[in-house]
């Protein structure tokens, strides 16, 4: 049975298609390198200034002038490039990367999104994350439904600082896939074992469901 | 600007023109090129009063964070310092003023001073929480806010490869601010693995042109390599 996060890995990874610039989040994103197919022909970006990044092989010895983002190191692919940090935003500001996955700790029925800031405890600084959201054509955010109290996570609006307005195209969850659109959340996908009515109570947004379409994962 | 055949010279020498209450920027991200052996001579030197702007702030036993856990440090100018617990410490008790900034408006900023310029327009961050601080005007129709660009009076740059005019090639994922740091401080010192004569690196190899470069240092990989092994994720 695979765990909660490996069904969210295994549905999100489905977003990326064949030839796409993709950039990958800090965390959890960084672990859709492992699922997507091999063959699948993708360059990763990584803000620090690596186009075409992949995981270090097993056996690898590391480059130590080599890592991503995250501070793991990494190798690179044919086709990779490797640049300064200006131009690495250039690329972003010019929506030259395809989609970006990134964790959040609120999202709400408009798309906005925060996941820098609780204001009083946690404020490391908003690293790329602003540019990221605002300038990437599409946005998939990857957290869990509810925060750790229960307290549900997808909101009809964000209370914390919003780190872009309006940027989030779609949510996976390990309860729903969710599709951000000008009539508001709607749910294209539930999880295995759960119902519409749970699904409603553990989110305070309104949600759009059409049951006679909805997919599992 | 320093003389073509002065430039090449010791750590140390290139350290000590630093007086207490410089700025200086500090290259790197995370610890691919962050300039280990100019950080530490700053340490042993003991300037103080600093105002750093880098990135991020090394972690906490390494580059900056040495800098910050001996007090050096007053201020500083970053996007993000997630990794480094002692800083986030220091600035939620009030003894360091952190100043920070979305990663791509820092790199910009840098690399605007580096051009040339006193500031750019961007959308970047509008309707946001940082668009408090600045000011907004309408530009052929459209929103956007005037950004400052930041200069220092000092880089501290780490290139793989120099010559001893200051000539400087970068490596990796160790390019990141390097370049734009190399162009917008007042002063420039960089150290490099290697240090050739003038001519031993290929005219279209090199990426900042030696007229930014004021002192070029050689280092030793095996002492900056530790550093970079010390890097914990």
């Amino acid at each position: 049975m695979p765990s909660d996060q490996e069904r969210m890995l295994a549905r999100a990874a489905r977003e990326i298609l064949p030839g796409q610039i993709v950039n990958l989040g800090i965390g959890l994103p960084t672990r859709l390198f492992h699922y997507m197919p091999e063959d699948l022909e993708v360059l990763v970006h990584s803000e620090n200034g690596v186009l075409g990044c992949q995981p270090l092989g097993q056996d690898a010895a590391p480059d130590y002038e080599l890592i991503d983002s995250g501070g793991a190191y990494i190798g690179t692919r044919p086709g990779a490039s490797v640049f300064d940090s200006a131009l690495s935003f250039a690329m972003i500001r010019r929506s030259r990367v395809d989609v970006t996955f990134m964790g959040a700790f609120e999202v709400d029925e408009q798309g906005n999104l925060a996941n820098w800031k609780i204001p009083g405890k946690f404020s490391p600084g908003i690293g790329g994350a602003m540019e990221l959201a605002q300038k990437v054509e599409k946005l998939v955010v990857l957290c869990s439904h509810n925060d750790k109290h229960g307290n549900p996570k997808i909101l009809k609006q964000c209370r914390l600082p919003l780190t872009a307005p309006r940027c989030v195209s779609l949510i996976v969850t390990e309860k729903a896939v969710m599709e951000v659109k000008e009539k508001g959340l709607e749910v294209i996908d539930i999880a295995e074992g759960m119902d519409v009515d749970s699904l409603r109570a553990a989110t305070e947004a309104e949600l759009i469901i059409d049951e006679s379409r909805l997919g599992r994962f | 600007m320093t003389l073509l055949n002065q430039k090449y010279t010791s750590v140390e020498d290139a350290i000590a023109m630093i007086p207490d209450g410089a700025s200086i920027m500090v290259g790197g991200f995370g610890s691919p090129g962050t300039p280990f052996a100019l950080l530490e001579e700053l340490l042993a030197q003991g300037q103080k009063g600093l105002t750093l702007i880098k990135n991020d702030a090394n972690e906490p036993e390494i580059g900056i964070g040495r800098l910050i856990r001996a007090g050096r440090v007053d201020r500083l100018i970053t996007s993000h310092i997630g990794l480094n617990r002692v800083a986030i410490e220091e600035m939620n008790q009030g003894r360091l003023a952190v100043e920070m900034y979305p990663q791509g408006l820092l790199a910009e900023k840098i690399r605007c001073a580096g051009a040339g310029h006193l500031g750019f327009l961007t959308d970047i961050g509008l309707e946001t929480e940082i668009a408090q601080q600045r000011r907004e005007l309408e530009l052929n129709g459209r929103k956007c806010a005037i950004e400052p660009a930041i200069t220092a009076d000092f880089a501290l740059i780490h290139a793989d490869v120099a010559d001893t005019y200051g000539n400087l090639a970068y490596r990796g994922t160790a390019i990141n601010f390097n370049p734009l740091m190399a162009m917008a401080a007042d002063k420039v010192i960089a150290q490099a693995f290697r240090v050739e004569t003038p001519g031993g690196l290929k005219p279209e190899a090199i990426h900042t042109p030696c007229a930014f470069v004021n002192h070029v240092v050689q280092v030793d990989p095996a002492t900056i390599e530790q550093g970079i092994r010390a890097h914990a994720v």
